[in-house]
């Protein structure tokens, strides 16, 4: 770019500068309408659209009130739906990473054919559609699957994992972990053998080795894992829906909900803010603990 | 790597993991040769009669159309729009890059309930709902900023003396980028092809908020199917939906390395 600009006679700057700036403009057009139209505008209406006024008949209209702000706060039925959001995706996110740690860490301290096996296993859950996924889920853990056909091989009486909280946590689980085993990959860097050497030549036990070396120094990338997986376990949708049956109520299948089938938008999008502001909280609180631990 | 022997408690560990990790994936396989008409696990028989089944169900064939095209027509979009942008973005750097940049990348930090949420409302303004186009739109938001991801990290990494030297040979700026700079980036474009068609065939919740009576998406098909009923056909369908998905990932990682695409 530069050189041919210096093949050619010197043009003023300015004129140069706004045909540069003419360019950039047309390059940036077609992928600027896109995010105006399909996330800026949308986003921004979505905030606006929580202070709408809704009618008793369900009608909606363009006067601005507090009123569904002051039912998602008074009614006890939305601060347990958040609360229960907010326990249940932490359980969530503290399972995914205790099962995906071991996997990080092997993956970590394999090379090869053979890591490049294990990492397309890895990743490719993660491109394979939620809705087959939990399927599976289902095959596992219904009245007639899996595990409870096991059961009563056995002479066991049968275990209720689905349509409860037992199958979102599990199914939600799973489905998280390569995003969980991803994150801590990119923060086991700082991993260096030569530590753990040292430590194990001084006679330390490997459970010492992996609580006072191992753990301290893979901290970040747990919590880089955490957040992900915390952030997605508030947001997602299909697996509580079709795990849940019906019967575990989250934020996100209350938004789909009121959004689809009561038709409430203001509240819908109500709760969608409250979405957001909970990811909010998750950040700041990653922040501070990346602060505590770098 | 690492050069410490890996201890028995740790494969043993992560052979459990992996086991668990991979377990949905695997059930579908025995489940898709069932000869029940209800899922159960394990069949009580075996056929092949799901197989078929699939291709004689006339929502989920015309939801597979709808994806497929549609997915073919966010890849293309997404690559005509992203690469201009990106190498606006990177190249020409103009004033504010890096705002634009994550402006345009800021619909990933959305959960796909609130943005399809937010598109709903609007689009069903402008009569956009269940239709085509709407679709396209609604998958161009979260295609995009993987694709700009993608091609501008390519184009940061090329070197650029090769690009100058044929300039400075007399090749125009276009034909500079045609003929240097796009081949030089082959792997990116594959990456980002992928990634963009496997995001818009899978996307399930934009989608649900999107699609109507009038016009389905197979994983929103497959969506409605499992609600209602969980019979061996969703099984079939997603060994084929693995398998396809295998295919994708193979041919990225022989063209330009899955580590590379995927973990940074």
């Amino acid at each position: 770019m530069s050189a041919a600009a210096a093949i050619a006679p010197p043009a003023p700057v300015s004129e140069a500068r706004r045909s540069g700036l003419a360019l950039v403009v047309l390059l940036i057009a077609p992928i600027a309408l896109i995010n105006a139209l399909g996330f800026l505008v949308p986003v921004l209406n979505l905030a606006r659209m929580s202070f709408y006024e809704v009618e008793p008949t369900g009608a909606m209209r363009e006067v601005y009130t507090l009123a569904t702000w002051l039912t998602v706060f008074k009614d006890t039925f939305y601060a347990e739906l958040i609360l229960n959001s907010i326990t249940v995706s932490l359980g969530i996110t503290l399972l995914t990473l205790v099962c995906s740690y071991p996997i990080a860490l092997y993956l970590h301290r394999s090379s090869g054919t053979w890591r490049t096996i294990l990492l397309v296993l890895v990743i490719s859950p993660l491109l394979t559609s939620a809705v087959v996924r939990t399927y599976g889920w289902i095959a596992i853990l219904s009245d007639s699957g899996l595990v409870n056909n096991a059961l009563s091989a056995i002479g066991i009486a049968p275990l209720r994992l689905m349509f409860n909280k037992t199958g979102v946590v599990i199914g939600l689980t799973e489905i998280l972990m390569p995003y969980m085993i991803l994150a801590l990959l990119a923060g086991f860097g700082r991993l260096d053998p030569r530590i753990e050497e040292a430590a194990s030549t001084l006679g330390a036990p490997p459970f010492t080795i992996f609580r006072r070396i191992i753990l301290p120094l893979t901290l970040p990338g747990i919590a880089l894992g955490c957040l992900l997986c915390f952030v997605l376990a508030v947001s997602s949708f299909i697996t509580p829906k079709l795990l849940g049956g019906g019967r575990v109520f989250l934020l996100a299948t209350e938004i789909y909900d009121q959004a689809i089938v009561t038709l409430n938008w203001p509240l819908a999008a109500t709760l969608s803010i409250l979405v957001l502001v909970i990811f909010g909280g998750a950040l700041v609180l990653y922040t501070r603990a990346l602060r505590a631990i770098m | 790597m690492d050069e410490r022997p890996v201890s028995l408690t740790l494969k043993l560990m992560a052979l459990t993991m992996f086991v668990f990790l991979l377990a949905p994936l695997i059930v579908v396989v025995p489940i898709s040769f069932s000869g029940d008409s209800y899922m159960m696990f394990p069949p009580s028989s075996w056929s092949l009669k799901w197989y078929p089944a699939i291709f004689a169900d006339g929502k989920m064939t015309s939801a597979f159309w709808t994806s497929l095209l549609l997915a073919f027509v966010v890849t293309t979009l997404s690559l005509l729009i992203g690469l201009p942008a990106a190498y606006a973005l990177v190249r020409l750097k103009p004033r504010g890059s890096e705002a634009m940049s994550a402006l345009f990348t800021a619909p990933l930090l959305l959960p796909t309930i609130v943005l399809g949420l937010a598109i709903l409302i609007v689009f069903s303004r402008y009569g956009l709902l269940a239709t085509f186009q709407g679709l396209v739109a609604a998958h161009l938001v979260v295609t995009l900023p993987y694709a700009i991801r993608v091609l501008a990290t390519a184009l940061a990494t090329l070197p650029i003396p090769i690009e100058e030297a044929a300039a400075t040979l007399g090749a125009s700026p276009f034909t500079v980028f045609r003929r240097i700079t796009l081949p030089m980036m082959k792997s990116g474009l594959i990456g980002t092809t992928a990634l963009c068609f496997l995001v818009s065939f899978d996307e399930v919740v934009l989608s649900l908020f999107m699609t109507g009576p009038r016009i389905s998406t197979l994983p929103v098909a497959m969506y409605h199917h499992v609600e209602q009923q969980a019979d061996p056909l969703v099984a079939s369908l997603s060994v084929l939906l693995v398998i396809l998905t295998l295919l994708v990932v193979l041919v990225v990682d022989r063209t330009s390395g899955l580590a590379k695409t995927f973990v940074k």
